[in-house]
């Protein structure tokens, strides 16, 4: 029976004899691991206040849109969710307790808004009054669009707070004309600021009436909305989806074994979607850096060579004081893993510290954050690579002639 | 005390193949070495000796021949039963004494007793004592090159004791030593041959040889003279 406490306090006394030494030999795994770190937390610093942002929308709420397929796409035919869709899932569909389009004028920031010689890029989109956006979505301001806006095609708008700041208005906007499409609109609401979510600015948007979003694009066009439905009962939202989908099939005449051309979405499953992407860079970066993890453990290899080389006496001490290659091997092994493990402990705490640092340096970031998973990851490859890298240089002390090794002058 | 020897050798030799080259650094080596007793392997350097001692001390194999040491034959045991037999039967003291540098006196005699599985805290214990039994109570926790030479080899010799091995094996123990410290050495080994010890010594010097009771005079990779040491006998007879 080998005494593993004994090897680890030989490994230790081993690693203490060189200080400068291990330190620069495990130098590339905590930079190895500190980057892991740092990459980690950010992108999951990053997803936590994404999710956070998408919590306040209701699990409940759909989303349907129209979706161009490869095949249509070829085909050339025009994809689009429309007014009788709407009307065709009001009359159908039971179970919601809410439905209303959004007619997208400009997506991002790509409809011009001008106010006196200011103008501003915002997105453009027309509600009724029965939209629901997400929970932050109320005025500080003002109101948001009534039925009568609707009805009457109003020439009003409710805007987002970017616009205030871009086009120079009054903090109390409310009251202010601005020009779009080459028509006045009146200001009617400000919205709560939502802030940042992803670098993309949630705030510059303006809403007017569905009516007169309508109108603008010409009453004979037929526009291609986003249909939001919310479900009366979150756990009816996979049949409503379902009865939702039959009836859009029928009413865009899908053939049987034909791809939809149109989405239904729960922000659950865009918050799903948005998480495969970022979990993919995650995994991407990680690799990258992870390769910095492989160079690392050829230094410790390279470390322990030539400890191995320079220990010969000893290991042939050891021998002839009846040491067998395994415990020879565990020794020199232990020493390897303590060393890496040390990098990664080392590499965690400065990983941790410049993820925060960055974290600080960007305004609208909720704050680097480390899941359990990636200090597991990151021990759990500082330890396979001291084992792995370790083997060979224990392997070849292990293996050493005990006469010969006595022989050694050191 | 048994009628068996503690060691045979039976037409032992040991052959080096180097590409064209053959060198028999043993031939047809017959040996008996009963318990409680202390030899001398005598010879000039190249004679064959240091490869007799390692044949002896389970360091090495021989090509031929076969080796029992206390009733087990031992010749053809792998690396791992070898090293097992060392730790057991064993007791190196080297000529560079071979103290590992950075650990202690008293880790430095810990450390066969690991290989046994034996508790720290008993192992500290019987180190301790065996450190006492040599003089360097007082100096536990000094480190091999806080000590001089004789001192350290009293550690080596209280590590090649301290498990109590049947053969104390030492090469050319005095070959680092200055002449005074030399005599306290080999006194020790003598106190210790008279307490009951088997003690092998490998030497080149005929003083050192001279405290021996059975001297072997080793030639070309042959004993070529096996003598009991007339003073020795006499000494050992009077005791």
């Amino acid at each position: 029976m080998y005494n593993l406490a004994e090897s680890l306090r030989s490994a230790l006394q081993a690693i203490r004899a060189h200080k400068l030494r291990s330190f620069l030999t495990t130098l590339g795994i905590i930079i190895a691991v500190a980057a892991v770190i740092a990459v980690v937390s950010l992108i999951q610093g990053f997803s936590h206040s994404v999710t956070n942002t998408f919590a306040n929308l209701g699990s409940n709420v759909l989303t349907i849109s129209s979706n161009e397929t490869d095949e249509d796409f070829f085909s050339g035919k025009i994809v689009k969710v429309t007014p009788a869709d709407l009307q065709a899932i009001q009359h159908e569909v039971t179970g919601i307790s809410h439905i209303s389009p959004r007619l997208i004028l400009a997506r991002f920031g790509s409809g011009a808004v001008l106010s006196g010689s200011q103008t501003a890029y915002a997105g453009i989109y027309g509600i009724t009054s029965r939209y629901e956006g997400n929970a932050s979505f109320y005025p500080v301001m003002g109101r948001l669009i009534s039925p009568s806006d609707d009805l009457g095609h109003r020439r009003v708008v409710v805007i987002g707070q970017t616009l205030i700041t871009d086009l120079n208005l009054p903090k109390d906007a409310v009251g202010e004309y601005l020009q779009m499409y080459g028509q006045w609109f009146k200001v009617v609401g400000v919205l709560k600021k939502l802030g940042n979510i992803g670098g993309q600015d949630q705030d510059d948007r303006v809403y007017i009436p569905y009516g007169t979003a309508h109108s603008l694009l010409g009453a004979a066009t037929v526009p291609d909305i986003e249909i939001q439905v919310t479900v009366n009962n979150p756990g009816q939202v996979p049949a409503v989806t379902g009865r939702i989908t039959q009836v859009l099939r029928r009413m865009h005449h899908i053939k049987p074994g034909q791809e939809d051309d149109f989405v239904v979405q729960t922000p659950e499953q865009t918050l799903g979607t948005f998480n495969q992407v970022l979990n993919a860079i995650t995994l991407i970066f990680g690799g990258i850096v992870g390769i910095s993890l492989l160079v690392g453990g050829i230094g410790i290899m390279n470390i322990m060579l030539v400890s191995v080389t320079e220990r010969t006496q000893e290991i042939g001490i050891l021998k002839s004081l009846g040491a067998r290659r395994r415990d020879i091997l565990l020794q020199f092994l232990i020493e390897a893993v303590i060393l890496s493990l040390l990098g990664g402990v080392l590499g965690l705490i400065l990983g941790f510290g410049v993820g925060s640092l960055i974290a600080h340096a960007i305004p609208e970031f909720l704050g680097a954050y480390v899941p359990w998973w990636a200090v597991l990851l990151a021990f759990g490859f500082a330890a396979t690579v001291g084992v792995v890298f370790g083997i060979a240089p224990a392997a070849k002390a292990a293996a050493l002639d005990p006469i010969e090794a006595l022989r050694h002058e050191a | 005390m048994s009628d068996a020897p503690l060691l045979e050798l039976r037409q032992v030799s040991k052959r080096y193949v180097m590409g064209d080259n053959i060198l028999d650094a043993l031939k047809d080596v017959n040996l008996k070495i009963a318990h409680n007793e202390y030899v001398a392997f005598i010879g000039p350097s190249g004679s064959g000796k240091s490869t007799l001692m390692n044949i002896v001390g389970c360091l090495d194999r021989p090509t031929g021949g076969e080796y029992i040491l206390n009733g087990t034959p031992v010749a053809q045991l792998d690396d791992n039963a070898l090293a097992h037999i060392r730790n057991r039967e064993i007791g190196f003291i080297f000529q560079n004494f071979n103290l590992l540098g950075r650990a202690n006196a008293l880790h430095n005699v810990m450390q066969p007793l690991i290989y046994r599985g034996i508790a720290l805290g008993e192992r500290r214990r019987l180190a301790s004592q065996a450190l006492q039994n040599v003089g360097l109570g007082e100096r536990l926790h000094h480190l091999p090159n806080q000590l001089s030479g004789g001192q350290r080899q009293r550690v080596a010799i209280a590590r090649a004791l301290v498990g109590k091995p049947s053969i104390l094996l030492a090469d050319e123990p005095t070959g680092n030593l200055d002449s005074s410290t030399s005599k306290d050495v080999m006194a020790m080994f003598d106190t210790l041959y008279r307490d009951g010890h088997t003690i092998i010594v490998v030497t080149h010097d005929p003083n050192i040889a001279e405290h021996c009771q059975r001297v072997i005079h080793i030639m070309d990779g042959r004993i070529v003279s096996d003598k009991l040491n007339g003073k020795r006998r006499e000494a050992r007879a009077g005791v």
